[in-house]
């Protein structure tokens, strides 16, 4: 059950999208998103449809593996969709009982769909291409200016490199608790929410016993290889722009303008 | 050849208080030990789960510092705040668990992971990956992620993670408790290989008497205690001391061991099934 969570997992490839420098990826996904708030009408959500299809081609990752963070969520897209569309107001198209759906609340109904859908394929198709240090780095000097302020940028990055890296660890870790309790008889996938609930807590003070200890461990080995903190590190892969960056960011900033102009005028 | 790490007196004393301070309880871990290595040597410490050993490791590494006594790593006072960072770039160190020691999701950049925290240049860094990598014969895996490979590759990868430092002295703490009869063999073999060919000097830290056998010295402890020092061949030959300390001896040992208390005439160090062997073939020979 928790292995469908695709986010953090890099897929090992070559393809354009992996070279390309994960500031420029960073940013990218942040006009994504933005570009995906902005469309409200069906030609630019059809022109963003176009624009991700050419992306994921690009990126030679199969789409079987976003398509997989997004099982996670349906539960979340049914809720939200289901309150989009009885709730909102507006012009009655249809009405059984109580229940009533209004054109907008259709049209929000699917716009928030779409998003959702949208949004988990475009930001896991960045952690696909991207390796969580590169994610780092480019955090890391992407928002370098926040340490004026006194952000501790470095350490943030490097406990979400830390937490990525971990991921897959932890969730081989809960199936073996699961499965040696299951052998003594637990149960997970039967009886109320309440009772799974309940069969949860079993589950998880073993993990969490096991994640601190872990975490000490880590701290012991990051000491014991000299890490005092961001000052004084090099890089032994330092990011800098090349050419194909500034296309990419070029295209981006084309793109958002379209949706924009799409956005505005339609 | 100089002192790669000198001890006197070593102690180290867990001090347990209760939730306002005071001193609950004091357990005492390492006891009044002295360490005398010479650089190249590969030195094994051996000892029961609780015997201290691990303890006595961490302040190889400045990861405890002594609470009485005298430590100094390639002449570089321990216990000094200002020592620390140069005692940790002397002495590296490879933990149990293989899992809870890389830190990358990358096999070279955990790798590079140490160089980057002394601050080496960019294109060193690269070279030592390399060289290091190479020196544990994990080169080819170098793009792979850690969760894919097994727990004796990932345990060389580790080693590889150290070795890029530079190091003059490698402890490793219970490398291979983890590891299935494969991995232990590899993980020996890539550590016995770095001391012989780059003159590294290997603090190995084990219960599998084994893996000893190869080692210029070795030290048993106990309670925090060295209870015997000496060569492989003169320690296992006290089977009965080591017994007395919860540890056997290998397998052929203990076989030649019980044959002589039974009265056939084995000579009183052997190792290994080679020696073995050729001691049984003698015997047969003679009695012919």
């Amino acid at each position: 059950m928790f292995r469908d969570i695709t986010l953090g997992q890099y897929y090992p490839a070559d393809s354009v999208l992996h070279r390309l420098d994960p500031r420029v990826k960073l940013m990218g996904t942040l006009v994504y998103i933005i570009a995906l708030f902005v469309a409200n009408n069906p030609i630019a959500i059809l022109f963003i449809t176009l624009c991700l299809i050419a992306v994921i081609r690009l990126s030679k990752v199969p789409f079987s593996f976003m398509v997989r963070g997004l099982k996670g969520i349906v539960v979340l897209l049914v809720v939200a969709g289901v309150f989009n569309l009885l709730l909102t107001p507006g012009e009655t198209i249809f009405s059984f009982g109580i229940i009533k759906i209004s054109d907008q609340g259709l049209k929000n109904a699917a716009l928030m769909t779409v998003r959702m859908i949208y949004l988990i394929i475009g930001t896991s198709l960045m952690t696909l291409t991207t390796t969580p240090n590169q994610l780092t780095d480019g955090l890391e000097r992407g928002l370098g200016f926040l340490t004026k302020v006194n952000v501790p940028v470095h350490e943030i990055a490097m406990m979400m490199s830390i937490a990525l890296r971990f991921i897959p660890i932890l969730i081989d870790e809960t199936d073996k608790i699961m499965k040696a309790q299951m052998a003594r008889g637990a149960c997970f996938d039967s009886g109320s929410v309440i009772d799974r609930a309940k069969a949860m807590v079993p589950l998880l003070v073993p993990l969490f016993v096991s994640a601190f200890r872990r975490a000490n461990d880590l701290a012991l080995a990051m000491e014991a290889r000299c890490y005092n903190g961001g000052e004084g590190r090099t890089k032994m892969k330092p990011l800098h722009y090349e050419r194909r960056d500034a296309i990419a960011y070029i295209g981006l900033f084309l793109f958002l303008a379209a949706v924009i102009v799409m956005g505005v005028i339609l | 050849m100089t002192n790669m790490i000198e001890a006197r007196g070593l102690t180290h004393e867990y001090i347990q208080r209760d939730e306002e301070g005071n001193v609950q309880g004091i357990q005492t871990a390492v006891d009044h030990v002295d360490l005398d290595v010479k650089s190249g040597q590969f030195i094994s410490i051996l000892g029961h789960n609780g015997s201290g050993k691990s303890t006595l490791a961490k302040h190889l590494n400045a990861l405890l510092s002594p609470t009485e006594g005298t430590l100094y790593i390639d002449g570089i006072e321990a216990g000094k705040e200002e020592n620390i960072l140069n005692i940790r770039r002397t002495a590296g160190m490879v933990f149990q668990n293989p899992d809870n020691q890389i830190i990358a999701s990358v096999v070279e950049e955990d790798v590079g992971f140490g160089p980057e925290n002394i601050g080496i240049p960019t294109d060193e860094i690269w070279q030592r990956v390399e060289k290091s990598l190479k020196s544990v014969g994990m080169w080819e895996y170098r793009k792979h992620s850690p969760n894919k490979l097994s727990g004796g590759q990932k345990q060389r990868v580790a080693i590889a993670g150290v070795m890029a430092m530079q190091p003059k002295c490698i402890v490793l703490d219970e490398p291979t408790a983890m590891l299935d009869p494969d991995g232990r063999k590899d993980v020996i073999e890539a550590v016995h290989e770095l001391n012989r060919k780059k003159g590294v000097t290997i603090i190995l830290i084990t219960h599998y008497m084994e893996e000893v056998v190869d080692s210029d010295y070795v030290y048993v402890m106990d309670k925090g205690n060295v209870v015997l020092k000496g060569t492989p061949r003169e320690v296992f030959k006290q089977a009965d001391v080591l017994k007395a300390h919860r540890l056997d001896v290998p397998q052929v040992t203990e076989l030649a061991y019980e044959l002589r208390q039974a009265g056939v005439p084995l000579p009183e160090s052997i190792l290994t099934r080679e020696e073995f062997r050729e001691a049984m073939r003698e015997l047969w020979a003679n009695a012919k």
